[in-house]
């Protein structure tokens, strides 16, 4: 049983103006074994959210705290966060010209265990992988997220999410671009990993079309930086007939 | 015909005076001037257009009147079965055959001066099977030394040439690559030399009809290393690959300079250098000119230089030109594109739990892999991407480039 817990989290980007405080005191607990959404209208704070959480430093947390199993993430280097169990399946992968899908997934693997995986059980492990996500076999060899496709990138994530194995996994958006089969194959691959063993899901979705796939156990609404309503699954059904217009005035 | 620039070309900044009385030798345009005699190349100063960026000083007077009569090397070969190598008097026919007369100074008295010459032949219709290696020893870098080099692949011959240098030298050395009809070459100039080192090397290839070139320059080592290739053609037909990889760290400076004259029908050329440079002064220089003369119909022409600033207070210097005198040709382009390492990149890799330095270095191979595999010589790709690997390791502790924000 492992717990991510995010205490009075503010965080601000720097602009031309100046710091601009995006997030203004979350809160929020997930433990393994529990699915949460998180949902809002754009600009509400859900992507910094999700970057803050990996580290990027872009995002400069003024205050609050990130406690995974009581240990201090804000004090962790972004690789050291995805070491100790923390992973984050981005909106918008970055290409990285020259390095091979199969190379980055080995280094990455070797990096998060500590040491290389058992090469006849990982080609394998990867195969599997791959076509569960229908990946097709060439894709190993080219160059990470150069040239894919949106749908691509996204079961990309997936396959890396359902390969590295973290504990607890944020998913940005990642249902957005994607036409209902790839929809349905990412969902599928979110959900095995929620049931391979103890993990914790952080959902974040503009939309309620995922939630048709991916059953959440907790909605939080996010509005100007910080939770505006939290509830169940019911909270989801909601959002989809009346949409944000409760909480930005307009329909989002 | 396209053209794409993806950062803005020098082109048409400087007064080019080809063509007028301009001989059917490469070498001779874009404002130089070509003569065997020494006399006839005024000593730079640093303020010409083709020295604008070469630290004069640095250059241990080479390009003035330095004696270039040290014997401070040694040479080693190591040559494919049927591949001739010699070591002749430079009153040997193969000298000059290339038909290229020195275009500056350096290169003017590195030819006067030589008083030996490596004449390296596959002869006709051989397939080497393996690559012939010529390796450079430099001694000492106190006496400047003169070399020259004549490589000739005869008909439909198939092999692979590596120069090789390595050691502490000044050295000024003329290249002259020839292939014959149909005959398929790759030469690789492979700079590794200690950091005292000054290597001033002119290359000129002579591309005979449907024959293959690949001809690669790689500098690492070396406290200055400026390299010209000129490039042109015997007959239509022929392709030319012209390949370079660099890496400059702290202090270093490596020029590379390129000229392809397309002065003949139905021919092709595609340049792709690929440099990194991490380091306070570290600086590089690439300046790609391409001239299509009237008679180049039908060619086809590309030239790309790409540059990753690993650090701040490095410099890379970019300057591709493009000359075209016939409307009547296939394609002819150029792009330049300089950046800094990506923080994005970095970022993504790390939030895959890769540590800062591996994901740097796995990025930096990356970058070079794509060149490495294009040169197609099993034999030192590994070398070479060692070679990346200790020069990445060297940097490793400077502060990475200040960061860009997306």
């Amino acid at each position: 049983m492992s717990t991510l817990e995010i205490r009075d989290l503010h965080v601000s980007v720097e602009t031309e103006a100046g710091p601009k405080e995006i997030l203004r005191g979350v809160d929020l607990t997930v433990q393994s074994g529990q699915t949460h959404a998180i949902m809002g209208p754009n600009g509400s704070g859900k992507s910094t959210l999700a970057y803050s959480l990996a580290g990027h430093p872009k995002y400069t947390v003024t205050s609050g705290e990130v406690l995974l199993d009581g240990e201090d993430v804000l004090a962790m280097t972004v690789d050291a966060r995805a070491r100790a169990g923390l992973f984050l399946a981005m909106q918008y992968p970055v290409e990285v010209p020259g390095v091979s899908v199969s190379n980055f997934l080995r280094t990455a693997k070797t990096a998060v265990d500590g040491e290389a995986p058992k090469l006849r059980t990982w080609v394998k492990e990867v195969k599997t992988a791959m076509d569960q996500l229908a990946i097709s076999d060439d894709f190993a060899e080219r160059d990470l997220n150069t040239g894919f496709s949106g749908g691509e990138k996204k079961r990309h994530e997936i396959l890396q999410l359902e390969l590295l194995n973290p504990t607890f996994a944020v998913l940005d958006e990642t249902d957005s671009g994607l036409d209902i089969d790839a929809l349905r194959v990412v969902s599928d691959g979110v959900n095995r990993f929620s049931a391979s063993g103890d993990k914790g899901v952080l959902l974040i979705t503009h939309y309620t079309r995922i939630l048709r796939y991916i059953k959440p156990d907790f909605v939080h609404v996010f509005v100007a930086g910080r939770v505006a309503e939290e509830g169940g699954p019911k909270l989801a059904e909601k959002l989809e007939e009346k949409g944000y217009v409760d909480y930005v005035g307009t329909p989002a | 015909m396209t053209t794409d620039t993806a950062q803005q070309a020098q082109h048409g900044l400087t007064e080019h005076s080809h063509g007028a009385g301009a001989p059917d030798h490469g070498g001779s345009a874009f404002d130089t001037v070509a003569s065997f005699d020494v006399a006839d190349h005024v000593v730079p100063r640093g303020r010409e257009e083709e020295w604008r960026f070469t630290p004069m000083a640095r250059l241990r007077g080479l390009h003035d009147d330095a004696p270039l009569d040290g014997h401070d090397y040694e040479v080693s070969v190591e040559a494919a079965p049927q591949v001739v190598v010699e070591t002749v008097e430079a009153t040997d026919p193969r000298r000059g055959s290339s038909g290229y007369v020195p275009n500056d100074r350096i290169s003017a008295r590195a030819w006067a001066e030589a008083d030996k010459v490596l004449a390296i032949t596959i002869p006709a219709d051989v397939v080497a099977e393996k690559p012939t290696i010529v390796r450079l020893r430099g001694l000492s870098a106190e006496k400047a030394a003169a070399g020259h080099v004549v490589i000739t692949a005869e008909r439909f011959s198939q092999s692979v040439v590596v120069l090789e240098h390595e050691g502490s030298a000044a050295f000024a050395d003329n290249v002259e690559i020839v292939t014959h009809d149909g005959a398929r070459l790759t030469v690789v100039s492979l700079q590794d030399w200690a950091g005292d080192s000054v290597h001033l090397s002119h290359h000129h290839v002579n591309v005979g009809r449907d024959s293959v070139v690949k001809h690669a320059v790689v500098s690492f080592g070396g406290d200055l290393v400026r390299t010209s290739v000129t490039l042109d053609y015997a007959a239509p037909g022929g392709d030319a690959e012209l390949l370079g990889l660099y890496f400059a760290d702290s202090g270093q400076h490596l020029e590379k300079r390129l000229f392809v004259d397309h002065n003949q029908p139905n021919c092709r050329s595609n340049v792709l250098y690929k440099g990194a440079l991490q380091g306070k002064k570290a600086h590089t220089v690439w300046i790609g000119n391409v001239l299509i003369r009237p008679a180049a119909e039908g060619i086809s022409t590309y030239e790309l230089n790409r540059n990753l600033v690993l650090t701040d207070g490095a410099r890379a210097d970019s300057v591709p030109n493009l000359e075209i005198e016939t409307g009547e040709i296939v394609g002819a382009g150029h792009a330049s594109a300089t950046g800094r390492f990506d923080d994005e990149q970095l970022f993504y890799l790390m939030a895959r739990g890769i540590p800062a330095d591996e994901a740097r270095r796995l990025v930096v191979r990356g970058f070079f892999t794509e060149l490495i595999n294009k040169l197609g010589v099993p034999e030192i790709a590994e070398r070479l991407t060692a070679t990346v690997e200790r020069e990445l390791a060297l940097g490793e502790g400077l502060p990475a480039a200040t960061s860009t924000t997306h």
